[in-house]
């Protein structure tokens, strides 16, 4: 009996002190939304190798990515986050409002509202585009199936479901009524809704769902890349929203962590000469303007309308998102 | 508390058990009962009876309902099967039963949405000759259930099946009944409790059950929408509130459902011992 | 079934008695396809198809995968978070066993449902209620924050959640088989002078070893393979707070298919070996 419980110490203990090796160095936990996963891995390695060269130390960054609200929540609940970076600002903002772990003036301590990277919502179909779809009144064309996130749950499917309804406003001369009647169509079309960006992407390309996904410009790209240009192709619409995904330095937890420095350090890189270059690898679209002109040809141009013109996200929220909103009236009962 | 037998370590038996009990399940069980006191009973009342709550509860309860009766029939086939007749492979088979135990519900979701998927080895075969779409359908949900289920029916009614008496079988027999008459008049009603108490535990699992319902569900509301998605959507809307009242009549349901299957288990002890 | 003692009667009676115990060939061999097409369906699929994705693209890609810093540390996670809460289920398991098996007491369907009540809990439900309680606005939030204890998002909380899932499978596994077993023995031990200790270990232990065995060996498999409750409670840091399953969701979600069904393999094999030494335990017990 007493070798079983030696063995038990023995193994306990070296499972512990093998996670503290890594403690010598600086980490920082970036927490962020699920389309990025492919962006960070690329930059991650680039900063540590600045920052081993600015200052000596060794950084390792940390990443855990799942959908917005998710992340958000976690991280206010306590998982120590040093620096946040997910879909949209409202689910930064919550990290305020609920437990003021970062100052309420956040969006304005970096450059372009503080979002070092830009996208907007593209549809993808299969290869040859076999229904034709070419903008969004295509979707709510009967028998047309779609793919999209949960607006509930996915930062991504928000910013989808206001580019439809910017769409719908203008072709009805801003009529909520007829803008209401479209998105009801468009979310009558879907075939799955997943709780979170990738989970969509997966259920159309592997699953093969649906005849259009509509999702982030980079992830159709992505897609593109990692599963063939011959078996899918981007469908830009003639407008769509400024998708803006906010990056912000959780303050709190830095200061706990002694880690303000290199984590503000490493959202100030995102927005450097180098990192942009990397965005626009990752077909994100820059905002460095030299990089963005350098990329721009990979991005079909089209109509953008942003947040702003919801009068913001906690607006856009409440109007549309929150329970007994526009988004729920679309899945009333009976409809 | 009576003490019937001569036994000793009664008190600190029992004494670690509660404690145990109450540190690991009932206290972190408890958060909800007390989180929910927040609530007014119109404020619950009002989250429970929205129509998009119902109607999730509506999926949940009708898919564990036909997963667990789907699972009952071909697990008693099986259970009868692995007790009774000999054959090649049987112990592999055997010991496969518990498979859905032990693999992670993510993987079992992930693996079963690739088979059923319209484009997949089995999705394609229903498509194609039946037209029906398992997969991102509520029929997926009842798949993901009955693979989750098939362990409960078929470990509760196999050690029944077994210690079933011989005699009594031959009694029958022996008093002219035939083979339809000995199963249907006296192998079945005593297996039946057996079976029933399967049924409730994977009913039970299966109203609950959520990693693998996920990926093969389509999550669509009001048709494919099940209750722990239901959770998680409102917590991810920040409205705990919301998520506390829906879990804690979850709880109450799966409390009172073990409830009644450890009331038939005693009534059926009770009934066996007196025969 | 067969050993009817033969008596000197009417021999169409036998045949008819015969026919009443035995199920028709046909009977027979029907059930027996049905029960196994469903298992090959809905067990045999799934698991061939783990196997099949994770060995797709040949040996190497797959051992490439599972010799990834961020597989490995998922594999470490998985065998301390198991290696922690068995060993106190199993404890608990035991005892609670003897005390609902040996004793008679007020509350005891009560105490065995409370027992029962984590296996049909929905796994979000037991990864929220410790949020609710570790968790920054939870109960003990405040105080944790202050005194930087963390619990929930690190390994202390993954933990606790699995605990909470695999609290009945030890005690599930042993009071049905102790309560048919009996005190007998036992009285009988300690009617010749031996301690309640010794009687535990020199009659109890014995008896019940096989299906403690078992049960510890599916405890282990579900703690190493729960998902729900644990991707509630872990905060999904590559590296450090992802469990095997967790892993396997976020390979899955990076279009790692080959690392991601390559860990899923893992915990399959776990199930498949644990399956594999339950039936030896089966057959040992049989020949006893």
């Amino acid at each position: 009996m007493n070798n079983i419980y030696t063995i038990f110490v023995a193994a306990v203990l070296a499972v512990l002190a093998s996670s503290n090796v890594q403690a010598a160095d600086v980490q920082i936990l970036n927490v962020s939304n699920d389309p990025t996963r492919e962006l960070f891995k690329e930059i991650n390695p680039v900063f540590a190798k600045n920052w081993k060269a600015k200052t000596g130390d060794t950084v390792t960054i940390n990443q855990s990515h799942a959908g917005s609200g998710k992340q958000a929540r976690s991280v206010i609940e306590g998982l120590e986050a040093d620096v946040v970076t997910l879909a949209l600002a409202y689910d930064v903002d919550q990290l305020y409002q609920k437990r003021k772990l970062i100052p309420e003036k956040w969006q304005t301590l970096l450059p372009h509202n503080s979002s070092p990277y830009l996208s907007t919502m593209v549809f993808l179909v299969r290869k040859g585009n076999p229904l034709g779809v070419k903008d969004w009144d295509d979707l709510v064309k009967p028998g047309v199936s779609i793919v999209t996130p949960n607006p509930k749950t996915s930062g991504g499917a928000r910013w989808n479901f206001l580019a439809a309804w910017g769409y719908a406003l203008k072709h009805n001369n801003n009529d909520e009524a007829a803008a209401k009647v479209f998105v009801n169509k468009l979310f009558k079309n879907a075939a799955v809704l997943d709780t979170g960006a990738r989970g969509s992407t997966t259920s159309f390309v592997e699953r093969e769902i649906g005849d259009v996904l509509i999702t982030w410009e980079n992830e159709g790209h992505l897609v593109l890349r990692e599963f063939g240009a011959d078996k899918f192709e981007i469908v830009t619409p003639s407008l769509s929203i400024l998708a803006e995904p906010p990056v912000a330095v959780v303050e709190d937890y830095a200061r706990k962590h002694g880690t303000t420095e290199v984590a503000t350090e490493y959202l100030t890189f995102l927005y450097s000469k180098e990192a942009q270059e990397i965005i626009g690898k990752n077909f994100y679209r820059p905002v460095d303007k030299d990089i963005a002109a350098k990329y721009a040809k990979q991005f079909k141009p089209l109509e953008l309308i942003n947040i702003a013109q919801f009068g913001g996200w906690e607006a856009a929220q409440k109007k549309f998102f929150a329970d007994e909103g526009v988004f729920d009236e679309i899945y009333g009962p009976g409809k | 508390m009576s003490q019937s037998s001569v036994m000793p370590g009664f008190r600190p038996t029992i004494g670690f058990t509660l404690i145990y009990l109450g540190l690991v399940v009932l206290i972190p069980l408890s958060t909800l009962v007390f989180k929910s006191f927040a609530l007014t009973l119109d404020d619950y009342v009002h989250i429970i009876t929205n129509k998009r709550v119902l109607s999730s509860f509506r999926v949940s309860f009708s898919s564990a309902l036909i997963a667990a009766s789907i699972a009952s029939v071909f697990g008693f086939i099986t259970a009868w099967v692995l007790v009774r007749y000999s054959f090649l492979g049987k112990n592999i088979f055997h010991a496969l039963i518990d498979l859905p135990f032990a693999l992670p519900t993510a993987v079992a979701g992930i693996v079963l949405a690739t088979i059923f998927q319209p484009s997949g080895f089995l999705g394609k075969l229903l498509l194609d000759t039946f037209g029906i779409q398992v997969a991102f359908k509520p029929m997926g949900i009842v798949v993901a259930l009955i693979f989750i289920s098939i362990p409960f029916v078929v470990r509760t009614v196999e050690p029944v099946l077994l210690e079933f008496e011989a005699s009594m079988e031959e009694a029958g027999a022996s008093l002219g009944a035939t083979r339809l008459q000995v199963f249907t008049k006296i192998i079945f009603p005593n297996i039946f409790p057996a079976l029933l108490t399967g049924f409730a535990l994977a009913f039970a699992r299966g109203v609950g059950e959520y990693g693998s319902v996920i990926f093969i569900a389509g999550n669509i509301p009001y048709i494919s929408e099940i209750v722990p998605l239901l959770i998680v959507t409102k917590l991810e809307q920040f409205d705990i509130e919301g998520a506390t009242a829906i879990a804690l009549t979850m709880l109450v349901i799966s409390f009172l459902l073990l409830l009644l299957i450890n009331l038939l288990q005693l009534w059926v002890r009770k009934r066996s011992g007196q025969l | 079934m067969t050993s009817i003692t033969i008596q000197p009667q009417h021999k169409d009676k036998i045949v008819a008695q015969q026919q009443a115990l035995q199920d028709p060939n046909w009977v027979r061999w029907g059930l027996i396809f049905i029960a196994l097409s469903f298992i090959t369906l809905f067990i045999c699929g799934p698991l061939f198809l783990v196997i099949y994705q994770a060995l797709s693209k040949g040996l190497t890609a797959y051992w490439t995968a599972l010799s990834e810093p961020d597989t490995l540390s998922a594999i470490k996670l998985s065998f301390f978070v198991a290696l922690v809460t068995v060993p106190l289920n199993t404890v608990f398991g035991v005892t609670a066993a003897w005390a609902i098996t040996r004793f008679d007491f007020k509350g005891k369907s009560l105490l065995t449902t409370l027992i029962d009540l984590p296996f049909s809990v929905s796994p979000v439900i037991s990864g929220l209620i410790f949020v609710l309680l570790f968790g920054a606005q939870g109960w003990f939030g405040e105080w944790l924050v202050e005194h930087d204890i963390k619990i929930i998002f690190a390994v202390p909380g993954i933990i606790l959640a699995t605990l909470f899932i695999t609290f009945p499978f030890v005690a599930r596994q042993l009071i049905p088989l102790m309560q048919e077993m009996g005190n007998q023995e036992e009285e009988a031990a300690l009617s010749l002078g031996a301690s309640g200790w010794k009687a535990f270990w020199a009659v109890t232990i014995p008896n019940i070893k096989w299906a403690l065995l078992y049960g510890v060996l599916l405890c282990n498999a579900r703690a190493m393979g729960e998902f729900g409750a644990v991707s509630v409670v872990s905060g999904h840091i590559r590296g450090m707070t992802n469990t095997l399953p967790l892993h396997v969701e976020v390979s899955y979600n990076d279009y790692d298919v080959v690392g991601a069904f390559a860990s899923a393999s893992i915990l399959a094999a776990l199930a498949i070996v644990t399956l594999i030494l339950k039936t030896i335990l089966e057959w040992k017990q049989a020949k006893r």
